[in-house]
């Protein structure tokens, strides 16, 4: 008896956190769980604990991202890591140094875990590949953003107890969105139903073999669903027109109060942020009552403490 | 004097076992000889086949001679059995002239080791808006044009040269892509472009232009060549035009052949190719036509590149294969094995095959034709090392891979060549 009990306590064994693809359900459940422990240590009034003391992690971002970033860097830093920032803007190729140069280069330095942002799909993964340390993905192209599916499950978790069964939207740019892509992988382990909601070019390419529904019509699902996350419309992403207009877009796919209405009296609204007020959302439904934009915020540094946490442990272990 | 072997040549409807005799550069006899002249190769065993034809490659010369040179992209054509490749243009600075055509076969007969032809660039610079001389290139002996790693955008253009081409009894051939559909795809638009989060190259970018330059081959009757086509869309397309007796002609790669876009699943960028690695349901319809007979050519595509661009993000690295050194190999493990070809359909696609999509008088033992013979052992099982390439690229997948079938000898202009002894 005591045996099976020490063959089922989960250890947490990935040095690199690079997709929620690759996670199982119970993996993810974990990372929360640890995330909850951290919470405490932002209501102190002496904001840190010693677990990263002596490490250093560096923010190597190669795309704008201010909240990401600043989140990671406030994170490692209540764990008492010493943090490094490195913006780099536009690809290797452009610049004249490889990525792997650079993070061969930062290694040199001592670093012990790279958080990565990269406008190229699977650069995380091909900077895990090449170095010791420990890689965190912190946005990949539209591939995905661990981090802040995390944060969004972790959300919904906190509120409606667990995801089971729970029906949520995720409306907008699909097809050039990673956190579509970390929210659907997140969300449908946990046992949500995902429905992915924006008009048909920007939906991905063979979108039905994704383990979500698929829906042309926010007007048709507003009243179904127990959370609606509402991504940002990326003008920098989108390329030629795949929609008319952004009045159009709005028309359709837009969060009015209006609409608001039908919902359900408990739904949560969600968004990965910054808001374009007005476009994907209007002004009184990102800041209404249903609004837990604020509360991801928060539970953003909770789960970065985490996953920092658990990949350094994990490091270690393998050492 | 080549004796004993099973004697392979499809353009002469010859497989049988007997001898083969060069005289003076020149097939002089195929049959039973009794009596030995000059060396002796005992072929007991193995296959003799006319020297194999790659019609599409790229050498790199000029302008990336850290990644490939005539030479070193010669010495690995010999040893894989190869008596004439042919250069693609998209050089730096292009092949778009005379004195650029003369360059590549200068370098090519310096190195005494292959046959190498080119093919020049249809439009100046590979841009696809002004003719490129065509005229001079074809004078000074390009085998035909093309615009390889781009098609030819606008149809207005593509129409013109496959009008002026009709003065010089050359193939026009294509790289089918339409960039408003490939956009700035680095895979095969589907499912794993979605979960990688890449952007992809939906099948109808190439289906697209093969359907535009097969309507413009019919105002034209210029002979046209469909390179490298990926897409069960593409296999439907040719099918069509060949029943309609146009002058189409195609070719397949062994990647197209023998991998899916599930191997990009890694982001390892090796399996970036253009056109990009596309499905099971396309490769099963692939060999199908391979079987068929709808296919004219197999080529290798082989497209080197140095580990450190290679080594770059999925997004930012060059698309190609290097596979010339083990084509051989690759095509008896996707085509022979299976059963979608016996031996004599694969030299028939290996010889007289290409050699008659780009009309050069060639891939055949008929009497009197220039010496260039393969010999295969055909059983012969050996692991593919990347790291014994005499190619200067290692951008190779099939590193590890075990395969059946090894070229023996490469003999050209009856001076043996290559010799799997000289290793």
């Amino acid at each position: 008896m005591k045996e099976k009990r020490q063959d089922k306590q989960f250890v947490w064994n990935r040095k690199h956190l690079l997709s929620l693809r690759e996670l199982s359900a119970e993996e993810i459940t974990y990372i929360l769980d640890t995330a909850k422990g951290f919470e405490e240590i932002s209501t102190r009034s002496v904001k840190k604990a010693p677990p990263l003391r002596g490490k250093v992690v560096v923010n190597l971002f190669f795309e704008d991202s201010t909240r990401t970033r600043n989140s990671f860097t406030l994170a490692a830093s209540r764990l008492s890591a010493d943090v490094i920032e490195f913006t780099e803007k536009g690809s290797s190729v452009a610049k004249g140094e490889t990525l792997l140069d650079t993070a061969r280069n930062l290694e040199a330095m001592g670093v012990d875990i790279v958080v990565i942002r990269h406008s190229a799909g699977g650069a995380p993964k091909l900077l895990s590949r090449s170095i010791k340390a420990c890689v965190v993905n912190a946005g990949d192209g539209f591939c995905e953003h661990p981090t802040q599916g995390l944060l969004d499950v972790h959300t919904i978790r906190k509120i409606k107890g667990s995801l089971k069964g729970l029906k949520i939207a995720i409306v907008g740019d699909i097809s050039h969105s990673r956190v579509a892509r970390s929210d659907m992988w997140a969300m449908t382990k946990l046992g949500a139903e995902v429905v992915f909601v924006g008009p048909p070019t920007l939906m991905p390419s063979q979108v039905g073999r994704l383990p979500v529904k698929v829906s042309y019509s926010l007007d048709d699902i507003i009243e179904k669903v127990d959370v609606i996350n509402m991504l940002r419309i990326q003008f920098e992403r989108l390329g030629g027109n795949p929609f008319p207009s952004v009045r159009e877009y709005s028309h359709y796919f837009g969060l009015t109060v209006e609409r608001m209405k039908r919902a359900k009296p408990d739904i949560l609204v969600m968004h990965p942020g910054p808001i374009n007020r007005g476009l994907e959302m209007e002004s009184e439904v990102a800041d209404g009552e249903h609004s837990v934009i604020l509360e991801q915020v928060k539970n953003g540094l909770a789960v970065r403490m985490a996953v920092l946490f658990l990949v350094n442990q994990a490091a270690a272990l393998g050492d | 004097m080549i004796k004993n072997g099973r004697v392979i040549d499809p353009a002469n409807g010859v497989d049988k076992k007997c001898d083969v005799l060069i005289v003076d550069g020149k097939v002089a006899e195929v049959g039973k000889i009794k009596k030995p002249v000059g060396t002796v190769i005992d072929a007991t065993g193995k296959l003799v086949t006319p020297g194999l034809i790659d019609i599409h490659v790229h050498f790199r010369e000029p302008g990336d001679e850290e990644e490939e040179t005539i030479a070193s992209g010669s010495a690995a054509a010999v040893a894989a059995g190869f008596t004439s490749v042919v250069c693609m243009p998209n050089t730096n600075p292009p092949i778009e002239n005379e004195t650029d055509v003369e360059y590549i076969h200068r370098k090519g007969r310096q190195t005494r080791k292959t046959h190498v032809y080119t093919m020049g660039a249809i439009t100046k610079g590979r841009e696809g808006v002004e003719l490129a001389e065509m005229g001079f290139m074809a004078e000074a002996g390009a085998v035909g044009f093309t615009d390889d790693g781009n098609g030819v955008q606008n149809p207005a253009v593509m129409l013109r040269a496959l009008k002026y081409a009709a003065m010089f009894d050359k193939v026009i051939a294509q790289h089918c892509q339409d960039n408003s559909f490939a956009g700035s795809g680095v895979m095969n638009a589907g499912y794993y472009s979605t979960i990688l989060g890449l952007p992809g190259m939906d099948a109808l970018a190439e289906e697209a232009m093969l359907w535009r330059d097969i309507q413009l081959v019919k105002k034209t009757s210029v002979r046209y060549h469909a390179q490298h086509i990926s897409t069960a869309g593409a296999v439907e397309l040719i099918r069509a035009a060949k029943k309609s007796s146009l002058p189409v002609t195609c070719e397949v790669t062994p990647h197209h052949l023998l991998l899916t876009e599930e191997y990009c699943a890694e982001y390892d960028t090796n399996y970036k190719v253009s056109p990009p690695l596309r499905t099971a349901k396309d490769i099963e319809v692939l060999k199908g036509a391979i079987k068929e007979g709808l296919v004219d050519a197999l080529v290798t595509d082989h497209a080197p590149h140095l580990q450190s661009e290679k080594e770059l993000e999925f997004l930012a690295a060059p698309f190609g294969i290097a596979s010339l050194e083990c084509a051989l190999g690759l095509y008896v493990k996707t085509l022979i094995e299976p059963g979608v070809l016996d031996w004599p359909g694969l030299i028939r696609l290996m010889t007289e095959g290409p050699a008659k999509v780009i009309g050069i008088d060639k891939g055949t033992l008929g009497k009197g034709k220039q010496g260039d013979v393969t010999i295969i052992d055909p059983d012969a099982k050996y692991k593919i090392d990347v790291n014994k390439f005499r190619s200067k690229s290692r951008n190779c997948p099939y590193n590890g891979w075990t395969v059946t079938g090894k070229v023996e000898k490469t003999i050209v202009g009856g001076e043996i060549r290559f010799s799997v002894n000289d290793l």
